[in-house]
């Protein structure tokens, strides 16, 4: 007989190890989505028991109580009761503690023993805590909880075995009758009273070692020093940025070549005509000059994983709270205004970690300012075309400084933009308060970066399939119809429909050196800015040839002149044109008039910045 | 608790300086000044483990105004900044 699927909830603080569990029992059998209606991440991942019954486990947003004051915690609280629209009631809560921190993972298990749901404690970690001479009489523990605890290493293969077990047996045990729910917002004095309860629970079961994690402090002494730590966080980020420059590059080098050959084959292949020119032009050289930047977002991410699984994030919005709080950000914009260096869009996602509303749409009118990956391959093109690949004092490459110029520019814009925002709107501001738990250093897992990582990439390259791919269809059909006239002696472009729609916009756009070329690409832009690189590549393609598809970074360096490119780059600092951003924000902020806001204030920018930029540039004798 | 404890001068966490070490005593979220209110600024201490008894040192400090602080709440580090630590009697 098939049993029906199990459902799994899991749930514990922040820092518990939960989504290493997650991957563990579900390696990449995973699927990402949002819960209807809010813009919380639903992290759902499926396995089989050693008794093969087949198992649902949802991974729900960290909490350290039920009392949802985020949209977040709402998720987990509503979930756990059954009221979330459109989830069902899960058979079973796993509740994720680190073994080595019981204080706050006890004290929520006996809030969430109250809505009553069948539940494990998942002592995760257990090594960890073994090492640092934490011992735990889990039978004890689960005597005076009055629920089922189970050891595991999330990160050690088997770790997880026991776990597995006790799920075969208790799901076999699971009655059908409903189970009575008792939960109800805790006041304070309950809330002090659970808290001194699951530290006599800890106390009986638990004996602490004497000596503290010492290497954690270690490191902290250094990281933490007021004027060491920020020496050291922005080590960290220029190494990231000289690293997505530099170590993509070989990469890059072999897709770049890899699609050429594709190119030259279906050129070979097919009779030269429509067909042939919509697939090497269109949908070959376009799309293939958007995938040879998984690279480098590929790297980006990376980092930004390392990072927060080695507990580093964390403290960096430690440093970073009072430095940022001057112009008017909470320490906790940090941490999305990171991510936005991968895309805005789950950068102005988590904006949600942050629970003042106020101190919440500062960071969104700004996430789109730091600089994100989708801006990489327009910088890329750019600079490798117009900045000498020299060392400047021996060891550090022109390009890569240039690079780290140009995001050390959209951070200071930020930064200025905030400030402004919170002088001249938001002027009763009063801060708001920020507390976050410091993590303990840990070990990277590299299994859970590597799948963190392989979620990226699939989203990238399922933008790169869709949104880009349909893009590079509407450009090469506009920049090719309608056909030259019989002898026409111009290039096919000029008699295009992109030729006059480029051209009609040129008047407004000649001020800041751009020419109608980047007229037509800046439109498709819109979609995805990465797209405007591929754009440029369909355009002086059709217009030049084959040859001028294979190195479109040389054509620019014959056509621009380095005031145009130099106006390109201040434009693409700010660059207002990313569709699925203003989407974002228009859903996050619930408002039309917040996301007018951003894109006017960000076009305004742009166009104030290529102009000072190009007429400077002209002024010196770049022109 | 130590009788050094018990005759130690009560002070607001806020104010301890890198290296201190002390008990908490009780929680007094109407002293704080902070953006939330007395009941919420409370309930947040209380669930990062901020309760009567606990011991507390504070580890680290940031570069501007010595703020925030790193404190070690038995066995785990919370950042906070100083106005909410206001609220956090220790001796």
């Amino acid at each position: 007989m098939e049993l029906p699927l199990l459902h799994l909830a899991l749930v514990g603080t922040p820092n518990s190890g939960k989504t290493s569990l997650f991957n563990a029992l579900t390696g990449s059998r995973q699927k990402v989505a949002n819960y209807p209606g809010v813009t919380v991440e639903r992290k759902e991942g499926f396995f089989v028991t050693p008794l093969g019954r087949q198992v649902s486990i949802v991974d729900l947003p960290g909490t350290y109580s039920l009392r949802g004051r985020s949209p977040d915690e709402e998720i987990t609280r509503d979930f756990v009761l059954g009221k979330a629209s459109g989830e069902a009631l899960p058979d079973l809560v796993l509740c994720v503690a680190d073994s080595t921190n019981l204080r706050l993972t006890i004290r929520l298990l006996l809030e969430l023993k109250r809505t009553g749901r069948p539940m494990i404690l998942v002592l995760n970690m257990f090594d960890i805590a073994s090492r640092r001479g934490i011992s735990v009489d889990v039978a004890r523990l689960a005597k005076e909880l009055g629920v089922p605890v189970v050891t595991s290493i999330a990160v050690r293969k088997g770790g997880t075995a026991d776990l597995l077990a006790l799920t075969d047996e208790i799901s076999a045990k699971l009655s059908a009758e409903p189970a009575e729910n008792s939960w109800r917002a805790l006041s304070v004095a309950e809330l002090r009273a659970t808290q001194r309860e699951a530290d006599r629970i800890i106390a009986d079961c638990v004996s602490l070692p004497a000596r503290p994690d010492t290497l954690t402090s270690r490191i902290d002494s250094v990281v933490l020093h007021p004027v060491g730590g920020l020496v050291v966080l922005a080590l960290i980020l220029f190494v990231m940025f000289q690293a997505v420059f530099a170590w993509a590059q070989p990469l890059m080098e072999l897709l770049n070549s890899g699609f050429d050959a594709l190119g030259d084959f279906v050129h070979a292949t097919l009779p030269a005509g429509l067909l042939q020119s919509f697939l090497q032009n269109g949908v070959i050289s376009g799309v293939g000059s958007v995938i040879v930047f998984l690279p480098q977002i590929i790297i980006i991410f990376l980092f930004i994983l390392l990072l927060e699984d080695f507990g580093y994030m964390a403290r960096a919005a430690f440093l970073m709270d009072r430095i940022m709080g001057g112009a008017g950000l909470h320490g906790r914009a940090f941490i999305p205004l990171l991510s936005s260096f991968a895309c805005a869009i789950p950068g102005i996602m988590a904006t949600r970690v942050i629970d003042n509303k106020r101190d919440r749409l500062t960071t969104i009118l700004i996430a789109p300012l730091m600089t994100c990956s989708a801006r990489i391959p327009v910088y890329t093109l750019i600079i490798s075309a117009f900045i000498p690949a020299k060392d400047v004092w021996g060891f550090i490459n022109l390009q890569g400084l240039v690079m780290f110029g140009l995001y050390a520019a959209g951070i200071t814009s930020a930064l200025v933009v905030s400030f402004l925002i919170k002088f001249f709107m938001l002027r009763d501001y009063a801060p708001a308060p920020f507390m976050l738990e410091l993590p303990d250093y840990k070990v990277p897992r590299l299994k859970s970066i590597a799948i963190g990582i392989y979620t990226r990439a699939k989203m990238f390259l399922q933008r790169a399939g869709t949104t880009i791919f349909s893009m590079m269809v509407l450009i090469w059909f506009l920049a090719s119809f309608p056909q030259p006239p019989a002898g026409a002696t111009e290039p096919a472009i000029d008699f295009s429909l992109a030729a006059i729609i480029g051209k009609a916009l040129e008047p407004l756009l000649a001020p800041v050196g751009f020419n109608w070329q980047i007229a037509v690409a800046l439109i498709p832009g819109m979609a995805a800015r990465e797209v405007a690189v591929a754009a440029l590549g369909t355009v002086y393609a059709i217009e030049g040839g084959k040859e001028a598809a294979e190195q479109i970074g040389q054509v620019l360096a014959t056509k621009w002149s380095l005031a145009t490119a130099l106006s390109m780059l201040a434009w693409y600092i700010f660059a207002p044109q990313c569709a699925s951003t203003l989407a974002v924000i228009r859903r996050e902020t619930g408002s039309w008039t917040w996301m007018a806001v951003t894109f006017t204030y960000m076009l305004v920018l742009a166009y104030a910045a290529s102009l000072l930029t190009y007429n400077v540039a002209v002024g010196l004798g770049a022109g | 608790m130590t009788d050094t404890h018990d005759t130690r001068r009560k002070m607001p966490l806020g104010l301890a300086q890198r290296g201190y070490t002390g008990v908490i005593q009780h929680l007094s979220a109407g002293d704080a000044g902070s953006a939330l209110s007395d009941i919420e600024l409370e309930s947040r201490l209380i669930e990062l483990g901020f309760v009567e008894g606990a011991r507390v040192e504070v580890l680290h400090e940031g570069l501007v105004g010595r703020d925030p602080i790193a404190v070690r709440v038995d066995n785990i580090t919370i950042a906070v900044r100083r106005r909410e630590a206001m609220a956090i009697i220790v001796a």
